[in-house]
């Protein structure tokens, strides 16, 4: 036998890792652009504030539009709970172990939705920073929320969550001064790891800030839906 | 720690790149990681020799390439590589950017296999039985 017959070969892959949940969520992608349905994916820290900030948002924009919401959590439906409150359609995804949400799970829990029925979809991601920077959903944008409880340089913690959003939104703004927040160090820090990035500053509690954070949505949709051509 | 879970996606697509490039081995799988990838490196290397249990590329290692962040700088009107994930400033005029080229990369860039076993070469293509698989030397 000759000896190349042996030798190590090289073969050039250039595949991403994740191609499987990727190729799923253009999957998905396409499928919301048809049906008119604007997707955001919200990911945070636990404790942020994600759940109260939705529950408030879905019900303001529940009085004019069709939406629902999808909810990851390790374990337990309270969110989910919550998030009925506010009349909208509501599916808990229980992941496990999984610390993260994959287009695979969005795809399965939207089975039995009529997505021409939805104007707005909520994806609530598992409260984490890192793992689901890299775990497309479909979306059409991803907020990353911090709270003024956190530190203002977090987004320096986790520059990869921060660099993988489409805007920022930071949470209980009625309780910065009690906890000392420091709004230019924030900046500061988000804009160290995303020059340019959109913040919004909003509190679930007096309402400051949602309304103008809902309009901007709104104004997205449309736009969005002008260049699909599907308005 | 999500690095299972792309140890666990990782073996998957390079069971499938093997067999379509028609590597009946696996020795060693190159991977590119970018420091904005997410990904920990040690805790990817850990999760591999469990995801790869009782596959095909049982023995084979894992060899990873860092990548670190390239940006373009719109005031030099030229690509440059950053000393650390953050700031995201160039390093040359210290003009902000964020428009990030390179950095984010979590691929399987290359395969290193056989077209055959080293050694006598008699271990059939497809027995689908790992124990015949040779160990590392």
């Amino acid at each position: 036998m000759q000896e190349t017959a042996s030798t190590p070969r090289i073969v050039e892959i250039r595949q991403n890792i994740l191609k499987k949940n990727d190729l799923l969520a253009a999957r998905l992608r396409k499928r919301f652009h048809q049906a008119g349905v604007y997707v955001v994916n919200l990911v945070s820290s636990p404790g942020a504030g994600k759940t109260t900030f939705l529950t408030e948002v879905l019900s303001r924009l529940a009085e004019r539009y069709k939406v629902a919401a999808l909810v990851g959590d390790l374990a337990t439906d309270h969110d989910a709970e919550r998030l009925r409150q506010s009349g909208a359609r509501v599916k808990q995804i229980t992941t496990g172990t999984v610390c993260h949400l994959e287009a695979e799970m969005i795809e399965r829990s939207l089975e039995d939705w009529d997505l021409s029925d939805i104007d707005f979809l909520f994806i609530e991601n598992v409260g984490n920073l890192v793992c689901p920077a890299g775990y497309d959903l479909g979306e059409n944008r991803r907020v990353v929320l911090f709270s003024v409880t956190e530190g203002e340089d977090k987004p320096m913690k986790y520059p990869t969550i921060v660099n993988s959003a489409d805007e920022s939104i930071i949470t209980k703004m009625d309780m910065a001064e009690l906890a000392g927040f420091q709004r230019d160090r924030f900046y500061d820090s988000i804009y160290k790891v995303r020059p340019g990035i959109s913040v919004y500053e909003v509190s679930a509690r007096t309402g400051e800030g949602i309304g103008e954070w809902i309009s901007r949505l709104e104004a997205e949709k449309r736009a969005f839906q002008q260049r699909a051509g599907t308005l | 720690m999500h690095e299972l879970s792309i140890a666990y996606s990782l073996a998957e697509i390079a069971v499938e790149a093997a067999e379509e490039a028609g590597l009946k081995q696996v020795k060693a799988l190159y991977v590119k990681l970018g420091v904005l990838s997410g990904v920990a490196k040690e805790a990817l290397l850990f999760s591999f020799d469990v995801a790869i249990q009782g596959t095909p590329l049982e023995g084979a290692r894992l060899i990873v390439e860092e990548v670190p962040v390239k940006v373009f700088c719109p005031d030099c009107q030229e690509a440059r590589i950053l000393p650390a994930p953050f700031p995201m400033r160039c390093p040359v005029c210290g003009g902000k950017t964020g428009q990030v080229l390179e950095g984010r990369e979590m691929e399987l860039s290359a395969l290193e296999g056989g077209d055959s076993n080293a050694g006598d070469g008699i271990y059939p293509a497809d027995c689908g039985n790992s124990s015949e698989y040779p160990e590392e030397k």
